[in-house]
């Protein structure tokens, strides 16, 4: 009896009259139906009204920019009041850091070619630090690297990507845990920062160039703003979040014996998400290291500046080299760190190991003052000896690289021939190269189908999506044909327009599609926002395919996940610019080696968040599955996929960024479109305004695809729940 | 039956002023919760009221005293406000409407500076799952509370040290929470509370997460500690065995309000309605009653010549005695007395718990 009432139950459920079932089969019919439209038309307006914008030219926004940097310039120059914190902010950074490079760089090739402590003096308080820290294994570990980077020829590249990211966290730790703190006390701060940091987050990297280097300069102070602006929100984040979840229980026992709010703070609070809090600090460090080198593009100092300069020349060995270094420093920073949260648990716990630990730290204090003195007096204790090794290494590489691509050259070149033309290039065709007003409509009609246009009543929703189309489709035209009209009153129709739709109904992911399709016209970067947003699907697309298949290969075995993890972890704590390098090694130079990297680059996090999500199905579902006889395939595809729809939403929102994060910076190797401007806005005089203008096209992009996945997502949810 | 019924609301030992007294007091989580009380939507069923404005009423109306050194229990299932209302007290939650006074103070009324000095020195709480801080030892979880207080280190550490002797902790003051068992994890809450030698001690369901056996031991060791620091108990619990073991006086809640306010043999002899008679329906009612629930006036022609017993002693201790006895027994208080009881009388109470009526 039972069994029929379920069965009758389950029939219910799959007939077409059941609501959520038809409106989800409409809106894959109307999905397809878009995407056959746009194929067609793009197919028959081939070419026609693009909105491409040769590489030498600028609109009349960008020459605006342009002028802007060098107003600014002048500005800061005379002494404008308005530009004078940011000016007394640079000083100060640049003091800061020239002074620390003078403390620890001794540079042959700089004016000071010796500094206070010469490189004895330097390894010496690196393994003194590394034991008051970590212990004594991650002492001889730090021994080891930082005497690797010297002698593979990069020791004062190290010191000074070292130096960035130590003051650049130094930063984020005085601003980011009162920060943290505030947002945990203050619902109200705490909404007020959380859309910050999410931008900040969202941004790719590559888009903080331009203003920081327009505000702060470039250089020193440059390079230590955007690493901070890009470290900073995991700390503040992981720190509000420990806070908040720290056990009500014990924060009500200790208010029951009337703690004042500043000691919960301090006694139980605080403590008791030490732990967290490291984990936090580790990513901060981590993005800051990956940061610190991208900011080579501003002149920041380090090792940014050989790998791009290397990359520049397509010299794989020395990228290979020098990115070497900057791995092994990546690795060392990361365990020390982990090693550091460890041990600050197991001090505060054994009392008799103490003295142990202290005898030794004094001998190595007592050594390192011996090593500062001596690399104070002797030349050859202060600058560090030249070593061929390095170059030996680059040598060898180019010649293995060649040796390669000699031998399995013709079957990379196919690949990337085949993806090219099959993949890439049909796909730019479709978005860079057809009607500007058609892809447009397109990406609305598309985020509107999978993220939602808005709830509440269908007239007020249509016609305040309606109103965001004309919107968008104005700034199109304004783009495309710069009427005769001044400007401003013509954007503030067009502003005005997404007011009244957004206060009509529209909502969910077509507004903010709307805003930011609206804001890449506005920027005149059409085209090259397309190419952008062209590579960066396909990049996505491959990533999405890995994360599945190894992520539900992970979730479904603890063998593989024990195996997979730890090569996961290790890729993640490579700094993003590193994986030009293997790319370039495999590939010719080109959008395809831009896509590689960020497949590359995207694959360990979308990989372990659908593992994640693989791994969180409940072992009673599963269990319940297995016994009503599911084979594995079954298992897969009726059980576990679908329960983890919502993770792999996440998995390609998160791939997705990152992907768009690594195909601009792979402009470097080639990759044209807006990561391209971005490094002209910094190399050739004048361009600023179009680097600056790509820049925001990148953020809008990021922002655009952001809320389209999320909105997906929480619409999964959604539909998981009900 | 003349058995002493106290009047409900008046502390047993009445030597002048309670310790504790709550009058009135509501809480009711929601949107504009302060302005429910006193109006029509009280008087509503819970789920009627959370339709009808989004409110819930965790605590209706409770009023109670709790005498110097008493032993109160408050006693429901989860769900009944007992945890919120015991949480009241020191305004861990704030109540909405009513007055709680501890030591002649009112409780609602102090600021937070006050409420804080009552907390750091009157009132101390025991919690179910502990609050113990897990990054500090044993003995500075105990010395927590004189801490906030700014007792300097080595008074508070003897102090301290004081305490986790006499909860039975002693050689594990230099260990971490983690380190220890649940039942030992809950010796130091209750070492903590006692550190600050508060009046009151509150109890939220102090023992249930833990183990029967360990479960017993712990209540057998606040039984010691309240002849030996006779404090002022508030226990919450949702046993009824823990309650007629550990009260003085049991007030039981249901659905936030108070169903039944009494003595153990109170609730178990004379259940104020349908729902606690089936809550009690269990418990061996010779093990909770005393001699004045199965007394009687003598018959004319009964001898007066057997033993004579206090009117509180416990029938199942009173049992041997009374069956052995040719003659009843005679209850006799203050060389008065009260009434007889005869083997009968006796085993009406011991055989009835087997036939459930």
């Amino acid at each position: 009896m039972t069994i029929e009432l379920a069965e009758l139950e389950h029939h219910l459920e799959e007939a077409p009259g059941h609501p959520e079932e038809r409106t989800n089969r409409r809106r894959w019919m109307a999905l397809g139906i878009v995407l056959i439209v746009w194929a067609v038309l793009a197919k028959l307006l081939q070419g026609r009204n693009t909105q491409d914008l040769p590489n030498a030219e600028l609109t009349g926004f960008q020459q605006w920019l342009s002028d802007l940097f060098g107003n600014v310039q002048e500005a800061k120059f005379n002494g404008s009041l308005l530009l004078q914190p940011f000016v007394w902010i640079s000083d100060t950074l640049n003091w800061v850091v020239t002074t620390l490079q003078q403390i620890f760089v001794s540079d042959p090739d700089r004016a000071l070619d010796t500094a206070q402590i010469g490189w004895l003096g330097v390894v010496a308080l690196v393994v003194l630090v590394a034991y008051a820290l970590s212990g004594v294994r991650i002492a001889i570990l730090s021994l080891v690297t930082i005497l690797a980077v010297g002698y593979l020829g990069y020791w004062e590249d190290s010191i000074d990507t070292l130096i960035i990211t130590g003051v650049s966290v130094t930063i984020c730790v005085l601003l980011g845990i009162p920060l943290a703190i505030l947002m945990f006390r203050s619902s109200r701060a705490s909404a007020a920062i959380t859309p910050v940091l999410d931008a900040m987050q969202t941004m790719p990297s590559f888009a903080y160039l331009a203003p920081f280097a327009l505000l702060f300069g470039i250089g020193n102070a440059g390079a230590v703003m955007v690493t901070l602006v890009y470290a900073l929100p995991p700390l503040v984040r992981i720190t509000a979040h420990a806070l908040g979840t720290v056990s009500p229980t014990t924060v009500e026992a200790t208010a029951s014996m009337g703690s004042t709010s500043r000691q919960l703070l301090a006694k139980v609070q605080l403590p008791m998400s030490r732990r967290t809090i490291i984990v936090g600090l580790n990513q901060t460090v981590m993005a800051a290291l990956s940061m610190a080198v991208i900011a080579a593009f501003i002149a920041g100092p380090g090792l940014g500046l050989p790998i791009v300069r290397a990359l520049n020349a397509l010299n794989i060995g020395v990228a290979f080299v020098a990115g070497m270094c900057l791995v092994i420093l990546a690795i060392l920073l990361d365990r020390a760190a982990v090693r550091a949260g460890q041990r600050a648990e197991m001090t505060a716990r054994s009392g008799s190991s103490e003295r142990q630990r202290w005898i030794v730290l004094g001998v190595l204090a007592v050594v390192t003052l011996g090593c500062i003195i001596a690399s104070r007096s002797k030349l050859r204790w202060s600058i560090f000896p030249e070593s061929d090794i390095g170059q030996q290494i680059a040598t060898r590489v180019n010649d293995w690289t060649k040796a390669f691509t000699d031998a399995a050259g013709s079957l990379t070149e196919w690949v990337n021939d085949t993806a090219t033309v099959w993949v890439l290039n049909p796909l730019e065709d479709l978005m860079a190269n057809s009607p500007w007003w058609l892809v447009a409509l397109a990406i609305l009609a598309i985020a509107a189908l999978l993220g939602g246009a808005g709830h509440g009543e269908r007239a007020r929703v249509i016609s305040g999506a309606a109103l965001c189309t004309a919107a968008v489709l104005a700034a199109g035209y304004y783009a495309a044909q710069v009427p005769d009209v001044a400007w401003i009153p013509y954007w503030l129709v067009v502003a005005a327009l997404l007011a009244v739709g957004s206060y009509l109904g529209a909502a969910e992911a077509l507004l903010p599609t709307a805003v930011c399709l609206t804001l890449i016209f506005g920027v005149g970067l059409w085209q090259d926002s397309m190419v952008t947003l062209s590579m960066t699907l396909v990049a996505t697309s491959a990533v999405m395919f890995f994360g599945v298949v190894v992520g539900t290969w992970m979730g479904r075995s603890h063998r593989v996940d024990s195996a997979v993890r730890p090569v996961l972890d290790l890729l993640q704590t490579m700094p993003s610019l590193v994986y030009l390098i293997p790319a370039l090694a495999l590939f010719p130079p080109g959008k395809f080696l831009a896509v590689a990297a960020a497949v590359l680059y995207a694959s360990p996090v979308a990989i372990k968040i659908a593992a994640d999500g693989i791994r969180s199905v409940a072992p009673t579902t599963i269990e319940a599955a297995q016994a009503i006889g599911s084979n594995r395939w079954q298992m897969i595809s009726k059980v576990q996929l679908p329960m983890s729809k919502g993770s792999m939403v996440l998995a390609a929102n998160q791939g997705m960024l990152f992907v768009l994060s690594m195909v601009v910076i792979g402009a470097l190797v080639g990759g044209g479109s807006l990561g391209y401007l971005v490094i002209t806005g910094f190399s050739q005089d004048g361009f600023f305004g179009k680097g600056l203008a790509a820049g925001i096209a990148i953020t809008a992009l990021g922002i655009m695809l952001d809320r389209i996945t999320v909105h997906t997502a929480a619409r999964y949810g959604r539909a998981e729940r009900a | 039956m003349t058995a002493t019924i106290d009047e409900p609301g008046v502390a047993a030992s009445t030597d002048g002023q309670p310790a504790l007294t709550v009058r009135n007091l509501w809480k009711v989580f929601g949107p504009r919760a302060d302005k429910i009380v006193g109006s029509p939507d009280a008087d509503l069923s819970r789920s009627e009221l959370l339709a009808k404005t989004g409110c819930t009423t965790a605590v209706r109306d409770v009023s109670f005293d709790v005498a110097p050194g008493e032993v109160f229990v408050v006693m429901g299932l989860s769900g009944s406000g007992k945890s919120t209302l015991v949480r009241c007290l020191t305004r861990l939650i704030e109540p909405t409407v009513g007055q709680v006074t501890i030591d002649g103070e009112d409780v609602v009324a102090m600021s937070e500076t006050r409420l804080r000095e009552l907390r750091r020195h009157h009132v101390s709480m025991v919690f179910q799952h502990f609050g113990l801080l897990p990054h500090r030892k044993v003995i500075d979880n105990v010395a927590y509370g004189l801490e906030v207080r700014g007792v300097s280190k080595s008074e508070r550490r003897s102090r301290a040290q004081d305490m986790v002797d006499l909860v039975g902790l002693s050689g594990n003051e230099n260990a971490y929470p983690d380190q220890l068992s649940g039942g030992m994890q809950q010796r130091v809450g209750l070492a903590r509370a006692l550190a600050v030698d508060p009046s009151v001690l509150l109890f939220d369901e102090p023992f249930s997460a833990l183990d029967p056996l360990i479960r017993r031991d712990m209540q057998n060791e606040v039984i010691r500690l309240h002849h030996e620091v006779g404090k002022t108990m508030v226990f919450i619990t949702h046993d009824l065995a823990e309650a007629l073991k550990l009260g003085d006086r049991i007030l039981i809640m249901r659905d936030g309000a108070l169903v039944q306010m009494g003595t153990p043999a109170e609730v178990v002899g004379a259940p104020a309605d349908e729902y606690v008679r089936d809550f009690v329906s269990e418990v061996p009612r010779s093990h909770v009653l005393n001699l004045s629930w199965v007394m009687r006036p003598p018959r004319v022609d009964e001898s007066m010549t057997g033993p004579e017993m206090a009117p509180n002693t416990i029938v199942r201790d009173a049992a041997r005695r009374v069956i052995d006895s040719a003659d009843p027994v005679r209850v006799v208080e203050n060389g008065q007395l009260l009434g007889v009881v005869d083997q009968d009388d006796i085993l009406r109470v011991i055989v009835a718990e087997e036939t459930p009526s």
